[in-house]
């Protein structure tokens, strides 16, 4: 594999989310506006909007969530950006970091200074079923899907393949759960703003109110193996072992990095970039990893010239809990049938020596699927300039990392972020 | 064999007719299933039908509790929950597919490893019907009703 390097530098000078949640009244465009702004309040200088050049909008299915197609010039237009060239990627649940990846490249190409680059999902206007059959479409609707497969059963079975492999327990997914809700409870963009305990907490208070039985779980685990409180949703994958279905948006600014200092003292650096496809499921030789994963961040890691022990932190992929556990393995923080190991004894955790998922990741922040590649990256920007409040990690964060995926891998984007 | 193009039609054209047929890159001989017309080993463009066996073993299996409309119009559902799977056939290629004759209230009870073998499943009525690709666990072969 050849060593690709950008053409020429690429800084992050702004990032930005919505609140994520699930938001009746809100439209992408609103969500997108919320992004927008909180993106331009964290510009520690000054940040002219017509001197954005292009527009990159990750969006998975307005069409089929909202009815509404064609939408990066409305998502422009509403951020006051008209007539810049506004352009809608779609890479499933990896329509935010393919949307980022070509910020990155246009930039480096030479062709813009200042890119901004945003992600929007608005998912919860559909009745459930809905948005199963509507997530399905980014599988093979010729053979995977009439064979009964959903997302979380595409997960699940990749997870029924690591078990029988790796002698991994249900268990050890639960442990991803309650780390990622620690880390969502502290963070107030979050769907999800509360722990496992808390949650038990309301729950066990909405009983007392009701005049029903109080249930009486001794600890977060027996809350999780509870058939009726965590419902199974598909074998071994319960209801806390995926993310939710949420309304979101995020966005960051991205400019040559001879300008990054016009915007701020404290930029944050691209210095790797990684994106790689697969076939269906059933087409691939391993279901333990997600090879494309593999590739994607071996070129990331290859352009940035550093190992995966280098980098202090990550943003992975948690649209299931086992998707964290493979992506720990794929990304080289762990070997092969170790990473369940690693989440069980809290290597992963804010205060353990390999932090993943700080935001409280896809499972607890929340997964409207185009916007969350971007928001990995607003919480890598909080996380490296040192402003990321209750949750920030201990130490000096020089190197992170956002792992975005695809449906079940179909495509993955791999980025590694520097801080000077 | 077959004058059909390597389709998703033609697929499941031959699936009606109970037959799970793969193609065969006749430059390399690479197997592939789903049929495609292009070899992803050697990008050979001269491709045959061949017949499986329709014997395998399971490399992934889930069971759904919440189900796609499309399985809740066949009667799944939360009460009702179904298995599906990753099947690699003993000629080297794997498919997805529902997997029958297994308990799906009891997914500890499903081995991966274990033998498999094709039935095919009618859903549907009148022009709606059509014929869907399942493997019975265990090996015993019979047709679905």
């Amino acid at each position: 594999m050849q060593t690709r390097k950008l053409g020429r530098g690429v800084a992050i000078v702004g990032a930005g989310m919505s609140k994520f949640g699930a938001f009746p009244e809100k439209s992408s465009r609103d969500l997108f506006v919320e992004a927008f702004s909180a993106m331009r309040n964290s510009v520690d200088k000054s940040l002219d909007p017509d001197g954005i050049e292009a527009l990159y909008v990750g969006n998975f299915s307005s069409e089929l969530f909202e009815g509404q197609g064609h939408i990066a010039p409305i998502i422009a237009d509403w951020a006051g950006l008209t007539p810049c060239p506004a352009t809608r990627v779609e890479g499933a649940c990896a329509s935010g970091g393919v949307a980022l990846r070509q910020g990155i490249i246009a930039i480096a190409s030479g062709l813009y200074d200042v890119v901004l680059v945003g992600g929007v999902e608005k998912m919860t206007d559909l009745p459930i079923e809905c948005v199963t059959d509507t997530l399905a479409a980014a599988g093979d609707v010729l053979y995977e899907i009439p064979a009964g497969f959903t997302f979380p059963g595409f997960y699940a079975a990749m997870a029924t393949a690591y078990m029988a492999r790796y002698g991994a327990a249900p268990e050890a997914l639960m442990h991803v759960g309650i780390k990622n809700h620690e880390n969502g409870a502290l963070n107030d963009k979050a769907h999800f703003n509360a722990r496992i305990a808390d949650i038990m907490a309301r729950k066990k208070a909405r009983a007392e109110e009701k005049g029903q039985p109080i249930p009486d779980w001794a600890d977060e685990m027996a809350f999780l193996h509870d058939d009726q409180a965590n419902p199974v949703i598909a074998w071994p994958l319960r209801l806390f072992d995926c993310s939710p279905v949420s309304d979101g948006a995020a966005a960051v600014l991205l400019v040559a990095e001879e300008h990054a200092r016009s915007f701020t003292d404290d930029p944050i650096y691209v210095i790797g970039s990684g994106q790689a496809s697969d076939r269906a499921l059933h087409d691939r030789a391993d279901l333990t990893t997600i090879g494309a994963a593999r590739l994607a961040s071996r070129q990331a890691y290859d352009m940035a010239g550093i190992a995966p022990a280098d980098v202090r932190l990550a943003e992975v992929h948690d649209c299931f809990t086992i998707a964290e556990i493979i992506a720990s393995e794929d990304l080289g923080f762990f070997p092969s049938g170790q990473g369940y190991k690693a989440a069980e004894e809290g290597a992963t955790a804010r205060d353990g020596p390999r932090p993943i998922n700080t935001s409280g990741g896809l499972k607890a922040k929340g997964h409207p699927v185009g916007a969350s590649g971007v928001a990995q990256v607003v919480e890598i920007w909080k996380q490296m300039r040192g402003s990321a409040g209750a949750r920030q990690v201990a130490g000096d964060v020089n190197l992170a990392l956002t792992h975005n995926v695809g449906a079940t891998g179909q495509t993955c984007v791999v980025h590694i972020y520097e801080r000077r | 064999m077959s004058e059909e193009t390597f389709t998703s039609a033609a697929f499941y054209r031959f699936l009606e007719e109970h037959k799970l047929m793969a193609c065969r890159c006749r430059a390399c001989g690479t197997l592939h299933l789903p049929p495609r017309p292009i070899c992803t080993n050697c990008h050979g463009e001269e491709i045959e039908w061949i017949e499986t066996s329709g014997q395998g073993t399971l490399r992934a299996f889930t069971t759904i509790h919440v189900a796609p409309t499309a399985m809740m119009e066949a009667g799944h559902g939360r009460d009702n929950p179904y298995c599906v799977g990753i099947v690699q056939l003993t000629e080297g290629p794997s498919i997805s597919a529902q997997i029958v004759g297994v308990d799906a209230t009891r997914p500890e009870d499903i081995a991966i490893g274990q033998p498999v073998q094709v039935v095919f499943i009618e859903r549907g009525e009148g022009e709606e019907q059509h014929t869907y690709l399942a493997f019975r666990y265990g090996g015993a072969s019979q047709a679905e009703g």
